[in-house]
């Protein structure tokens, strides 16, 4: 009985929080923001801003733990595009929100040997070296275009997180030269089948090149790049799914701390801010963690695509309307 | 239990052992410090009163107007520069973001000698190679010529 209504609580909650962030009211209530972008409050309401932001990064923990996704990739779109804060910071902030989660998150992969050094080590070294040139070119162009390619990134990656498969064990009949000289390789016990499941990976250099171009959009838009590092790793490399997961989030420790100095450096910190993101983002992982055993993931699956539609096109159109193209 | 030959190589574990100590030491840091700011114990150089008229502009703009408006230094606060300003509550709240953005440095560097030792030059070598990057992008260097 109990069981019942807390499930029924959850639910509720989750439609609550998806209702809140697709409502039409929403989007209208900052659009009127993002028009005007130094808001429209006396100086006394100084501190709404951050509180607001505090709760949206508290939902988006939220949807980012139950839809599979990093903090990052929901941040920057989100509250560049409804928000009064402009890119420049909003991409430091995301960088730093990406960077906290896979800290959080790091230590207890790579003692779980879930997450493999030996696999990052080489793959973080290119995507933290295109990371920075990424920052740099981001940080250099006009705010418009940055934005316009944002908006067409997070579509692809809408196209990317409805087109790709994933695949457990990928079959890989024989290591290749590279990760056999790197020994990249590992062993993992995989509780469902009560099996130890030894891998390894090929195609290691059209998989590190790959990196070039994932590093750079992770420092230009400053997104994280969970959603581009798994399918690669797994699909393309052939690690197992599980190590391909863990070893991207960990990852994202490095590359994001080569982009996130940059941003650093640049000025693009602004603590009121970054603190209440980070804030939010983790206490909204802890109950989104809570919530997965009620929640159900095809559902939130295709909340996180929608919004991400949605937070795309809004680039798009922002970009866009800078440029005088008025599409809406 | 069944003794799963599952256990994570010896570099990873001290790796880790380091990302752990220093992520709680950031973060633990970063709510002491946020709270002298935001409580007006430790009173910054942007009032908190004005703030939300800054942070919708270009981060050069919002730069060169703290520096007129506040700081009145000959250059833009960039790089390394914010140290001068540790004693302000929102610069303090820098110091905790450069040990999440620093940990990874060093955890290379404590892991590098340990690779070498064991014959595996080539994760070594990596291994410099991603310190240099990181110190290099953390050095400030590359923010010359900010726009």
């Amino acid at each position: 009985m109990q069981g019942k209504i807390k499930e029924k609580v959850g639910l509720l909650f989750v439609s609550l929080m998806c209702t809140i962030m697709l409502s039409p009211a929403w989007a209208l209530a900052t659009e009127a923001t993002a028009m005007n972008p130094v808001p429209a409050m006396g100086e006394a309401d100084w501190w709404k801003w951050p509180v607001i932001l505090l709760f949206v990064t508290f939902v988006m923990g939220i949807i980012a733990v139950l839809g599979g996704v990093g903090g990052g990739v929901l941040f920057v779109p989100i509250i560049g595009g409804f928000f009064p804060f402009h890119l420049d910071f909003v991409r430091g902030a995301g960088l730093l929100v990406a960077l906290c989660g896979a800290l959080a998150a790091g230590p207890g992969l790579l003692k779980a040997n879930l997450a493999s050094l030996r696999l990052a080590m080489p793959v973080a070294l290119i995507a933290s070296t295109m990371a920075i040139v990424g920052a740099m070119v981001g940080l250099a162009l006009p705010t418009h275009i940055v934005q316009l390619a944002l908006g067409g990134t997070i579509l692809g990656i809408v196209a990317i997180m409805l087109s790709a498969k994933k695949s457990t064990v990928p079959h890989v009949p024989q290591a290749d030269a590279l990760s056999t000289a790197l020994r990249i390789t590992g062993v993992f016990y995989e509780p469902t089948t009560k099996e130890e499941i030894n891998w390894k990976i090929h195609r290691t250099i059209p998989g590190l090149l790959t990196f070039i171009i994932i590093g750079f959009m992770a420092g230009m838009f400053g997104l994280g790049a969970g959603w581009a590092n798994v399918p690669v790793l797994n699909l393309m490399m052939g690690a197992p799914l599980k190590i391909s997961v863990a070893t991207s989030k960990f990852l994202l420790s490095i590359t994001d701390t080569s982009a996130a100095w940059i941003y650093l450096n640049k000025g693009c910190v602004i603590p009121m801010m970054v603190v209440p993101s980070l804030i939010g983002i983790m206490l909204g992982s802890f109950v989104g963690v809570r919530l997965l055993k009620v929640a159900k993931p095809t559902f939130i699956r295709w909340m996180v695509i929608v919004i991400l539609l949605f937070a795309g096109l809004k680039a798009v159109q922002k970009g866009l309307s800078t440029m005088g193209y008025n599409l809406f | 239990m069944a003794n799963h030959n599952t256990q994570a190589t010896e570099e990873q574990v001290q790796y880790a052992a380091i990302l752990e100590k220093g992520m709680y030491a950031g973060l633990v840091l970063m709510v002491i410090t946020f709270a002298l700011y935001v409580l007006g114990i430790m009173p910054p150089i942007v009032p908190l009163s004005e703030i939300s008229t800054y942070w919708s502009m270009p981060v050069h703009d919002y730069l060169v107007a703290i520096n007129t408006n506040f700081i009145h230094w000959e250059h833009l606060p960039t790089g390394w520069s914010w140290v001068k300003l540790i004693g302000y509550g929102d610069f303090l709240n820098f110091l905790p973001v450069t040990i999440l953005s620093g940990i990874t440095i060093l955890c290379y560097m404590v892991i590098t000698p340990g690779l070498f030792a064991r014959g595996d030059k080539a994760m070594g070598i990596m291994a410099v190679a991603e310190v240099l990057i990181l110190t290099l992008a953390a050095s400030g260097l590359l923010a010359v010529g900010s726009h």
